[in-house]
């Protein structure tokens, strides 16, 4: 075989490959919708403040809704500045008179017991999770709970063990830890706070995104189920207000925020000078590199995993592939190829591979983008899967020819969106692939293991992925360069976030 | 790209194992229920090759494995038959004659199987004289040792004297991928069956394990793809040995789906060599209709 790329023209071969294409009559799958017969929502949820559920001062609420159906799923508290400050001053109590006085290994026994009930709750947390969030229930199920529950075992671990993750530092807990996460992994990103911080001996103040509040507040139904001492973990609910009273509370020791880059501008302004700890976990637009040599189908495969994981509301997203010359075509196409049996649709059913956009405001934001790729000259490439008729959806969407320049390279999309550009050496496909106000993560498809090293040692980001993408471990550090934050999460490193050596303490 | 001794080339691309299989994983995660399954039930049926091929198979043997080729299950009549009955070829004028005008496929193996340890004029005639017997389809095996040794020239060769045997009928080529030890060579090994003249290739004779595990068959899958997209030449695909369950079965369709699209769910593309498949398929179809399994005493040997 001389040529490897694929016949194109009139009468090209072609595969008749979608799945749910309402033309195509031959075997398609039938749908497996996971049943919710055993989860139980409340019509009403309350702030978790001081192992209590109460309303809120005032008693505001705000709707939480299902992104697939555009229907109303429950109320929910809306947390004004007095019902933040309650929260503080419930962690401050909790840390001063009980959690910081208990012995390490008594913490560790609590933060395993959260562990083990999300993992025996799992099956309703994933359900609870594609139901407010619209993520399709296979990554639920396999990824963001699984992943939750082993954030929380990891951090058990160390939480009598700090003196040796840190010889000779004497690790001290920071006090009280003011914490803002994110719609995209919700239950995961509540663990990748919480477990960390409670585990080094902290208490919290946890804010969960306003369209996604639901399974932060089952976790808080767990946390008061396993006996954890009242205001170690206070969780309230809210929008951008109520986080940001959290981020500004002057009795806040330490804020955590995962989110945009602009937010994270915001509370890096606010903070500055304050003497608050702060990591900051922020956007990204990172670039997945494919050169001639890789092993091109499971290429093709990583490549859809980096950009179509969650509907690409993913801040490490692979938003951006950039493929060598040589073998362009032939990615491309198996690209498209691979893209046609992509299933969109309902997150409940087991066969769906992208589910519902978050939220209005989002799909807008994606259209809006949509738009602009268009209007900037690159050429849209987007799949024939049907999609239903309520709720918001965006069908898998390449963005060909882009350029350097276009805005779709440059900004975060934070959804199934791909913009695609080529280049001829490995100094260009590096040179490209840092060339992005931010530095979160990327991703290499080489066969050669010298390749694949120089390369990622080359490239300005904090999580690179060699022949594989979107690979999480709660023992790995997650952070970015640039305007994808400062801080590190997860492994030693995220742990070390939440202390400070004894003479300063 | 390899030089063999005898200088011929052969250029496959490289195979992530570690990214095979995680693309099995999540094919394999896909959830297949009522009409989807029932239809992908039929539709195994329809691919199987109803194999028997032990030292000591007899006519008798033969004959009931035809029988069941014929009848797979009394209870139900409308069931689609098998593709093909797959015997020795000493046993192939047997079962042509029990299976006369069903449009059932005789397949016979041959090429001094399963070893392939003989001379070429030997396989040759083997093939002949299956063919003569009434052979609808050959079931040929590569010379491992000489495709290991770097001797692709001899194995492109082999093949293609072989289908210039076969005349008329199919030709299945047999990797033997249990020998073959990874991926990248059992991708180079199926590009060079198809190039040389194979209208299926096969993964395995039955007689050595591992046999038809998924990565091996996804990696076959996507070289007959590749060959597709380049000549617009549909090869077949015949996994064989280690799949006896209907749940496996459905899973290897999904992978067809999914890596070939609907033109391969067909026989006369995608066969599965198999001796229990049948029974399980069947009692999983009784199991749909009537939603109550049953011993496995009620389905024929």
């Amino acid at each position: 075989m001389t040529d490897s790329t694929p016949a194109t023209g009139h009468g090209a071969p072609k595969l008749r490959l979608g799945l749910r294409n309402d033309n195509d009559d031959g075997w398609g799958y039938a749908p497996a919708p996971e049943s919710t017969d055993h989860v139980e929502l409340r019509d009403r949820y309350g702030l978790f403040i001081d192992g209590e559920f109460t309303d809120a001062k005032g008693g505001r609420t705000f709707e939480t809704a299902n992104p697939a159906t555009e229907e109303k799923i429950a109320d929910v508290a809306l947390a004004s500045d007095a019902d933040v400050d309650a929260a503080v001053a419930a962690a401050r109590r909790a840390y001063d008179e009980v959690w910081s006085q208990l012995a390490p290994r008594e913490r560790g026994k609590y933060v395993y017991r959260i562990a083990r009930v999300l993992q025996e709750r799992g099956r309703e947390l994933a359900i609870t999770e594609s139901l407010d969030g619209g993520k399709p229930i296979r990554e639920s199920r396999d990824v963001d709970i699984p992943l939750a529950a082993a954030h929380f075992f990891y951090y058990a671990g160390w939480a009598d063990k700090l003196d040796y993750a840190f010889p000779g530092r004497g690790a001290r807990s920071l006090g009280v830890a003011g914490q803002v996460i994110p719609w995209n992994f919700p239950l995961l990103m509540a663990a990748w706070k919480i477990a960390p911080a409670i585990a080094a001996g902290n208490t919290v103040v946890l804010k969960p995104a306003e369209t996604t509040p639901l399974t932060a507040l089952k976790l808080a139904e767990i946390i008061q189920d396993a006996g954890v001492p009242p205001g170690v973990v206070n969780i309230v609910t809210g929008a951008g207000e109520t986080g940001a009273a959290v981020v500004q509370h002057e009795d806040v020791d330490k804020v955590a925020f995962t989110g945009s880059t602009e937010v994270g501008k915001l509370i890096r302004r606010a903070l500055a000078g304050s003497g608050k700890h702060y990591t900051l976990e922020l956007g990204g637009k990172a670039a997945n590199l494919v050169f001639e040599d890789a092993a091109v189908d499971q290429a093709v495969e990583g490549i859809v995993n980096g950009i179509f994981f969650n509907q690409g509301h993913v801040c490490c997203a692979g938003s951006r592939l950039l493929v060598q010359e040589s073998v362009a075509d032939e990615v491309i196409s198996k690209l498209k190829d691979r893209m046609e049996t992509l299933i969109v649709g309902d997150p409940l059913d087991k066969n769906t591979d992208i589910g519902a956009i978050n939220s209005r405001a989002q799909l807008d934001r994606i259209e809006e983008y949509l738009k602009i790729g268009e209007e900037e000259g690159a050429e849209p490439f987007q799949t024939s899967c049907p999609v239903p008729d309520r709720g918001y959806w965006c069908r898998p969407t390449l963005f060909l020819h882009a350029a350097q320049s276009h805005r779709v390279v440059q900004e975060e999309i934070f959804g199934p969106v791909l913009a695609v550009q080529t280049f001829r050496t490995v100094d260009e496909g590096i040179a490209m692939a840092n060339n992005t106000p931010y530095g979160l993560s990327g991703g290499v498809w080489s066969d050669k293991g010298a390749k694949a090293f120089r390369v990622t040692s080359r490239i300005r980001a904090g999580v690179l992925w060699a022949n594989t993408y979107n690979k999480f471990d709660p023992t790995a550090p997650f952070g970015g360069y640039k305007e994808s934050g400062i801080g590190r999460e997860g492994g030693l490193a995220g742990l070390h976030a939440y202390l400070q050596p004894e003479e300063a303490a | 790209m390899q030089m063999s001794p005898s200088g011929a080339r052969i250029e496959s691309p490289p195979i992530d194992a570690v990214g095979v299989e995680e693309r099995v994983a999540r094919l394999c995660s896909r959830s297949i229920k009522k009409d989807a399954k029932l239809q992908a039930l039929h539709l195994t049926l329809s691919m199987i090759d109803l194999t028997t091929l032990e030292g000591a198979d007899s006519e008798g043997k033969v004959r009931q494995l035809c029988a069941k080729a014929l009848q797979l299950h009394a209870a139900l009549p409308d069931l689609p038959h098998v593709a093909a009955v797959c015997v020795y070829p000493a046993l192939v004028g047997v079962a042509k004659r029990a299976l006369d005008g069903s449009g059932i496929n005789v397949a016979s193996v041959a090429t001094s199987f399963p070893a392939g340890q003989a001379p070429i004029e030997i396989k040759l005639l083997e093939v002949r004289k299956a063919i003569e017997a009434g052979a609808d389809e050959v079931d040929m095996v590569i010379s491992r040792g000489r495709f290991l040794a770097g001797d692709f020239a001899y194995t492109a060769d082999e093949i293609a004297s072989v289908k210039e045997a076969c005349g008329d009928a199919h030709l299945k080529v047999i990797l033997e991928t249990g020998e073959l030890g990874t991926l990248d060579a059992i991708r180079r090994a199926s590009d060079l069956a198809m190039r040389s003249g194979a209208d299926f290739i096969k993964t395995s004779t039955g007689k050595i394990k591992p046999a038809a595990t998924m990565p091996v068959v996804l990696v076959m899958l996507e070289a007959i793809r590749d060959h597709y997209l380049r000549t617009g030449e549909k090869i077949g695909m015949k996994p064989a040995g280690g799949i006896s369950t209907a749940k496996d079965a459905i899973r290897h369709l999904v992978m067809v789906r999914e890596t070939l699209g609907q033109d391969w769910l067909d026989p006369d593309l995608y066969r599965f060599g198999a001796s229990s498949l049948a029974n399980d398929v069947l009692r999983q179809i009784v199991k749909q209709r009537s939603g109550i399994y049953q011993s496995f005493d009620d389905f024929s040997l």
